[in-house]
């Protein structure tokens, strides 16, 4: 770690972009995308391919992503791709000039998209490095700052990251979710065909609370064979139980789950009174366990990656999925009522539970991948089976 | 799932010698197998034809047979060793082929031997084209459209469907033998015969041509529980219609969006399950159209394969390792990543680097081939590079390859060309495609241009372009005179080397003037430096170094930095500065270290034997409790497997990349040395540089290594020695040339200085042919002067192993060849003991080696060539360094003679150790394997070029079964009876007489030409007279073509005798005839064709050879 005297780098020639941690560590480079600085907390991503999708994805809202995989940008941007369309990360940080896209689906450039979005790109970066650091000394509050003059106010930029509150408490789901009620349409993805659109046959009524959930949720929820409506994650139980759902989908999404806890864990508790079938995703599953009276933690270190070997545990299927989070339901105190169902291979930590005597579950990684694989798929199926 | 406990004991076939699709990544794969089933307990049986791999030293297995890898012989070591179950994946498409042969002949199920790892069915509906293509359309994946053909009508009913230009793959031959793409109706038909022929089914597949789609693979690794994982998607820069294997490949796969690598992904564990791999490692790869993605399979591999060997270096996940522990039942959640320490087996790799592997190709040895590539594998090694980017990763591997690049040089012969000359060099898919698109930039070629014509993803292109266009801007403008200018250079992987030849470049466009200025010394060169900012490659070290401009370490842990790995396994590469200096993980250790540099990629005559020299180092020195650091940049290795070394950088052997690794090692603990005689060529060229720098080296110096090199100053020493050495003399210009071979008197032997391989080395008749070698000498060696020396003709030459430790000498072997000296030894089949020498002969030699070794004071290894001509022994050559022979004296032997070695280098007194055995109840036979198939139109004969990829070892009581086993084990199958064509030359005639009655006596029947046949006539032996080439229709070439001959023996004398016989030597490699161009071993086939007649051959394990 490097320490105060040499955290004041002078000013390269020609860096025009800026990443400033609370602390007073700054890191030159080349600015990319949106001018202007953004305050967030840095965090990585191992995923090889996906930025689009992670880029896009309301769980990093309020973060700054740290790219492990040196070229980003390589199959540029294209309409498909996006997971949602409110504002996620801040920005980004990656280690390579991003080059001009090379795929038949592009259709722009990741510089350019990211400008477009308001977000802020900083390249020639070691994102090793700073991905080490994370690793040991925590996710760290920081500005992203970038000015074609070149022209930064450190001390300023400092000020901001140390008197920005952090992620720790935040209710950020209350920021990305929905405002409004939207009746769902479209299913999966395929080459060549783009997506499906929703048959118009009668189907069970998911009602999903969108914390800052990702669509290809929604689309694998509709492939499964759902008529979806989403819902804002403030939605009370009454509002919920007048959409007559079959079952209620609790999204991913950013932040703190005590936070958003506070007003969802006694909606959800609601919903598991009467027997409402339940399946939670990340956020929505540690809410999920909060309201089967489980306790979550924060992660000594969080999973970020699309990588993830997960082992579930009714028959021992090792499942490879995405995830992104730093809390996790605590599995050394569950409650009598709450099944582990799923758990990491890498450290043991909680990856999956089951209300006993409920058709209700939840796990802790991204069956709905956008970036990742699609192993978990049955997840969805196995919801929708359960609404019969 | 725990471990199997129904099975106890398992027989691992390994892959047999090197050839051209088979290289040293299955002894990387084997060994990993078994140092993995020893470890569960395991009672673990292999066999292995080569002796020079790691997974036949006798510690690997508990019983070791060095055996030919063919169904009858295998079936007799199940026989013997009764194993519960055969694990075929580890070796290769032999081990699979071998494997289903014994299954369909009931083998298998004779003595209750269960296959694990993939079952008779999964690999033969892998193998087989129309059940593959069933299967893949069941399960909804699209092949491309094809048929399959069994007879050349067929074949043309089949192309009627698909196309041309086509694409004709043979079925069960491995790196697509036979097979390649036709573009119009007669070369449709000519490689349909060849791959009916190469196909031991005589079945092709004809496909659609997916020429100039992408072209990926995916490596997976899948366990009994039906988990499977991704190990690592490679996409290659050469698009489809180049064999894979000939391909420059990058990791991970960079031009797909998420949606695309996950629709990739889904398909290959499809394929897995749908084949029914039950375990293990497979690889999978798919056409991708650049249009639309259209996504096809074109093959997969149910088994460890080339490219699982270049996942395992790329990712840090032991595939070969895990493999074979899901095959005795584990799952993949059971087990963790032994590498890195950190995550489980069935964390799929994240890298955060790229990584790219070039081929390494030797069309140069081969007169009459045509470089060009196609589906039909021609590499003959990789070379795989690390970097944290595109530019630096392929820059490393150019630099690495050893071929004189040190970067993307300039392509001379293009230079300034016309537009179309350079759309034709870019338009042909050549070994040297890459330097040719650079070219193309330099000339003013655009990316689309470019991309039009090769089909090069255009990312690929752009990055190459960048380079280019850098390349431009320091001639331009010179060096950078700041850190962060030189840093952003060395980020995009610019050598040093490179760098000092633009900047000179820069100054002095016109002409070479520059470059020979800026050698010279004095006011010219100061001025000069002046304005490049450095001159040379040292001069812009010393820049660097100034600056503080130095690569940092970084770690492969196959997770991206996402968990603290405990991996010591390292790569290079420049970073800018992050919050302070930038960061560098290597943390060399405080302990005592020795560095042992490698062989970089397997080329002919550098191959697996030197990567086994190194690995024996490496485990010798942590015995001796030294910590071992590797450096090396040949993924196929086991040098470069994880547990070899305690600290493995995959790096390029270059002075620049050597020495950065070396300054960072020394910053903490002591380097005790560097070992440079252990990799050939390849480290003992980068002595000078260490030893300048400082560097200690370990055992015999530089100086004597040079000495023995130096003729001159050698020639000096045989004198004051006393000893023998053929008339020779060293000559600089033709003139000097001519005068020194009239001195010794023709035939002479003549070869280019420093040389390895015997490259350019011939037997030259006369000063017409002496003129005609010349103009290519000097062209192959630059400036330096050509060696010419007496031919011994017919004398035999023979090769002595031994050990040195500066008072003591120890022979670990002496080695007679069994062809005659002139053949390249590399190319020679050898006994061990000799078989044919008196006692005081050998006793000289060993006394002549004595005094050599002492002389040059040799610590370590020295390996001597010997010719014996009329009872003299004549000294030929003397390399002070670890040979290709070390691996099989040690086998021979049962000796670890290169572990003895490197810790004698490291200080330790042979007199510490157990003195040798002498007597042999056995004898082992070398013979080489020859890639000649690979070639058509190649001449198949033996010269002092070296020409074999690699080699096997027949053991057995006495030489003439060993000599069969050994030809069985290279591929060589002797006929037990029919017609024996008979040609030699007139000083063989005598030798050759004895054979030819044995084979008479035997119920052979002999056909032979004019005076071959009047001499074996008049001699009284049973001979039917046969035409030549050149005396009419039916001649020999026709009964060979007609499949009527059975055996050939065949010798030349002189060019115009050689010329007339190649079309004898063509049609017999065409036509699998055995055929020997030597009259010695002739006469040895004869002996082991009596051998064989009748008896059924033994096995017999190394251990029980050694224990008796």
């Amino acid at each position: 770690m490097a320490d105060a005297a040499t955290s004041h780098a002078p000013q390269p020639q020609g860096a025009t972009g800026v990443l400033v941690l609370a602390d007073g560590h700054v890191a030159w480079g080349k600015g990319f995308g949106a001018t202007g600085d953004a305050v967030g907390e840095v965090c990585f991503n191992t995923a090889m391919t996906g930025y689009e999708e992670v880029m896009t994805d309301p769980s990093y809202a309020g973060q700054i992503v740290t790219f492990t995989f040196p070229h980003i940008g390589n199959v540029g941007v294209n309409a498909e791709d996006l997971e949602s369309h409110v504002d996620g990360a801040v920005g980004c940080v990656v280690r390579e000039d991003v080059t001009a896209p090379s795929n038949f689906r592009a259709e722009g450039e990741f510089d350019a998209w990211l400008a477009a979005k308001g977000k802020i790109g900083l390249a020639g970066i070691d994102t090793r490095a700073l991905t080490r650091r994370i690793r040991l000394s925590g996710a760290p509050n920081a500005v992203i700052a970038h000015h074609p003059d070149g022209k930064f106010d450190i001390p300023a930029l400092i000020q901001r990251a140390a008197q920005w509150p952090g992620l720790e408490g935040m209710d950020l789901a209350r920021v990305v979710t929905r405002h409004e009620v939207e009746s769902w349409n479209g299913g999966t993805w395929a080459l060549g065909q783009g997506y499906a659109s929703s048959p118009t046959t009668p189907r069970p009524h998911v009602v999903a609370m969108d914390f800052g959930a990702k669509d290809n949720i929604f689309r694998n929820l509709d492939h499964a064979g759902a008529k979806v409506t989403v819902v804002p994650g403030t939605t009370p139980l009454d509002g919920v139980l007048a959409l007559a759902p079959d079952g209620v989908f609790l999204s991913n999404g950013p932040g703190d789950p005590a936070a958003t806890g506070a007003y969802a864990v006694p909606v959800i508790q609601g919903l598991l009174q009467r027997d409402v079938p339940i399946f939670g995703i990340c956020l929505g599953h540690q809410m999920l366990a909060l309201a089967a009276g489980a306790k979550t933690t924060k992660m000594h270190q969080g999973h970020r990656g699309a990588n993830h070997p997960v082992k579930r545990l009714a028959d021992g299927v090792v499942e490879i999925t995405s995830m992104n989070h730093g809390f996790a339901v605590d599995n050394t105190a569950l409650p009598d009522t709450v099944e582990e169902t799923h758990v990491s291979l890498f450290d043991g930590s909680n990856c999956g539970i089951a209300i006993k005597g409920k058709r209700a579950f939840g796990v802790q990684y991204h069956p709905e991948a956008s970036p990742g694989p699609m192993d978990s798929f049955y997840l969805f199926q196995k919801f929708i089976e359960s609404l019969a | 799932m725990p471990k199997r406990t129904d099975i106890s004991s398992i027989l691992v076939i390994g892959a047999g010698p090197i050839v051209i699709g088979q290289a040293c990544e299955f002894d990387y794969s084997g060994t990993q197998a078994i140092k993995a089933l020893k470890e569960e307990g395991y009672r673990v049986v292999l066999v292995n034809s080569n002796p020079a791999t790691i997974m036949t030293d006798p510690d690997m297995a508990d019983a070791t047979y060095v055996e030919p890898i063919t169904p009858e012989i295998v079936a007799r070591i199940i026989e013997k060793e009764r194993p519960d179950a055969v694990l075929p994946t580890m070796g290769g498409q032999t081990a699979l082929n071998t494997a289903l042969a014994l299954f369909n002949d009931g083998t298998l199920e004779k003595f209750g031997v269960k296959m694990i790892g993939a079952d008779a069915d999964a690999i033969d509906k892998a193998e087989d084209r129309q059940r593959f293509r069933e299967a893949m359309d069941k399960i909804g994946l699209e092949s491309a459209r094809s048929g399959v053909a069994h007879t050349v009508e067929e074949a043309f009913a089949v192309l009627e469907r698909t196309g041309l230009p086509s694409i004709i793959r043979p079925s069960f031959t491995l790196g697509g033998t036979g097979g390649g793409v036709a573009y119009n109706k007669a070369e449709f038909e000519q490689i349909v015969k060849s791959g009916l022929d190469a196909s031991p089914t005589t079945e092709v597949l004809i496909e659609e041509s997916l020429l100039g789609w992408k072209e990926y693979e995916m490596e997976v690794v899948r366990d009994r529980h039906d988990n499977s994982i991704i190990i690592c998607s490679i996409e290659n820069v050469d698009p489809m219609g180049v064999h894979t294997g000939d391909s420059i490949t990058v990791a991970p796969a960079l031009t797909l969006t998420d949606k695309e690598y996950q629709i990739m992904r889904s398909a290959s564990l499809a394929v897995l399950r749908e084949i029914g791999v039950e375990t293990g490692g497979s690889n999978v790869q798919f056409a991708v159209n650049p249009k639309d993605g259209r996504l096809i399979v074109i093959e997969m591999n149910p088994r460890v394969s080339r490219s699982s060997a270049l996942a395992s270096k790329a990712t840090g996940f032991p595939i070969a390792r895990v493999a074979a522990k899901l095959a005795v039942g584990y799952t993949l959640d059971e087990l963790t990543n032994e590498i890195t320490g950190a995550t489980p087996a069935s964390f799929e790799p994240s890298i955060d680097y790229v990584v790219t592997k070039i081929p390494r190709f030797a069309f140069e040895k081969f007169k009459g081939a045509q470089p060009l590539l196609s589906t039909a594998m021609k590499s003959v090694g990789e070379v795989m590079a690390i970097g944290r980017n595109f530019k630096e990763s392929v820059q490393k591997a150019l630099r690495g390859l050893e071929t004189g690049l040190d970067g993307f040089n300039r392509v001379l012969w293009l230079e300034g060309g016309g537009r179309d000359e350079i759309t034709a060099a870019l338009s042909k898919q050549t070994p040297d495609r890459l330097l040719i698109v650079g070219q193309a930039f330099r000339e003013g070629f655009s990316v689309d241009e470019v991309h039009a014509i090769t089909h090069y993803d255009k990312w690929f292109l752009r990055h190459i372009a960048e380079i280019i266009a850098e390349e431009t801007a320091i001639m331009e403008d010179g060096l950078p005179t700041d850190a962060a200018g030189l840093c952003r250079l060395k980020a995009m992987g610019f050598s040093d080397k490179r760098l000092a030849t633009l900047a000179v470049r820069g100054i002095h466009v016109a002409g070479g003037l520059g470059e020979t200025q800026a050698r010279s010394s004095g006011l010219l060169h100061d001025a000069l430096k002046m304005m490049a900012g450095a001159t040379s490659e040292d001069e812009v070290r010393a820049l660097r170094h100034k600056l503080g401009v130095h690569p940092v370490f970084k770690r492969i842990d196959s997770c991206a930095a996402e968990f603290e790995a405990i991996t010591p396994y390292m790569y290079s590469t420049y970073e800018g500065p992050l919050f302070g200096a930038p960061e560098c993980e290597a943390a060399p250790s405080n302990r005592k270290k020795i560095a042992i540099l490698g062989g970089g990629p397997n080329r002919i005559g550098q191959g697996i034997e030197f990567d086994y020299c190194c690995c024996h180092a490496c485990f010798a020195l942590e015995d001796a409790g030294y910590e071992t650091i590797m450096v090396n940049c040949n993924p196929e290795t086991v040098s470069t497997d994880y547990d070899t070394s305690d600290r493995l950088y995959f790096e390029p052997l270059t002075a620049e990349d050597v020495l950065e690794i070396l300054r960072v090692e020394q910053q903490n603990g002591e380097l005790v040395g560097v070992i440079v005689q252990f990799g050939g060529q390849t480290p003992l060229k980068l002595a000078q540089a260490l030893e300048d720098a400082g560097i200690p080296i370990l055992g015999t110096s530089p100086d004597a290594i040079d000495l023995a090199e130096d003729r001159e100053r050698f020639s000096a020493l045989v004198e004051r020695l006393g000893l023998l050495q053929p008339a020779n003399g060293i000559a600089r210009s033709r003139d000097e040339a001519v005068a020194v071979a009239n001195r010794i008197g023709f035939p002479v032997l003549i070869r280019p200085s420093y040389v390895l391989g015997g490259r350019a080395m011939e037997i030259v008749d006369s000063v017409a042919q002496l003129d005609d070698y010349i103009a290519t000498a000097v062209q192959v060696s630059g400036d330096s002067p050509v060696l010419i020396d007496q031919y011994l003709r017919d004398a035999i030459e023979c090769d002595v192993d031994a050990l040195c430790d500066g008072e003591q000498v120890v022979v670990a072997g002496v080695m007679q060849h069994i062809e005659e000296a002139g053949i390249h030894s590399g190319d020679s089949a050898c006994t061990l003991p000799p078989y044919s020498l008196p006692a005081s002969i050998i006793a000289e030699m060993e006394r002549q080696a004595e005094a050599l070794a002492l002389a040059l004071g040799v610590k370590g290894l020295m390996n001597i060539q010997f010719a014996v001509k009329d009872g003299k022994v004549y000294l030929i050559e003397v390399n002070p360094r670890a040979s290709r022979t070390v691996p099989f004296v040690a086998k021979a032997i049962g000796q670890p003679v290169a572990k003895i070695a490197a810790r004698v280098m490291a200080g330790e007194k042979l007199a510490t150790f157990p003195p040798f055995k002498r007597e042999f109840d056995y004898m082992a036979v070398k013979e080489a394997v020859f890639p000649f198939a690979r070639f058509p139109g190649v001449d198949p004969v033996l010269s002092p070029e070296m020409k074999s990829t690699g080699e096997v070892m027949g053991i057995d009581s006495n030489f003439a079964v060993a000599f069969a086993k050994s030809q069985l084990g290279a591929g060589t199958r002797l006929p037990d009876g029919g017609v024996v064509f008979i040609s030699v030359k007139d000083s063989d005639k005598p030798v050759i007489l004895p054979a030819a009655q044995q084979l008479v006596a035997l119920g052979f029947t002999l056909i032979a030409t004019g005076g071959t046949a009047r001499y074996l006539a008049d001699a009284g032996v049973a001979v039917e007279p046969v035409n030549k080439v050149a005396e009419g229709r039916p001649h020999i070439v026709d009964r060979i073509i007609d499949g009527d001959v059975a055996l050939i023996i065949n010798t030349t004398e002189g060019w115009q005798s050689l010329k007339d016989s190649q079309s004898i030597r063509a049609s017999a490699l065409h036509g699998k005839v055995p055929y020997y161009t030597t009259a010695a071993a002739s006469v040895a086939a004869a002996q082991a064709i009596a051998a064989l007649r009748g008896a059924k051959l033994e096995v017999r394990s190394l251990q029980d050879y050694y224990n008796h």
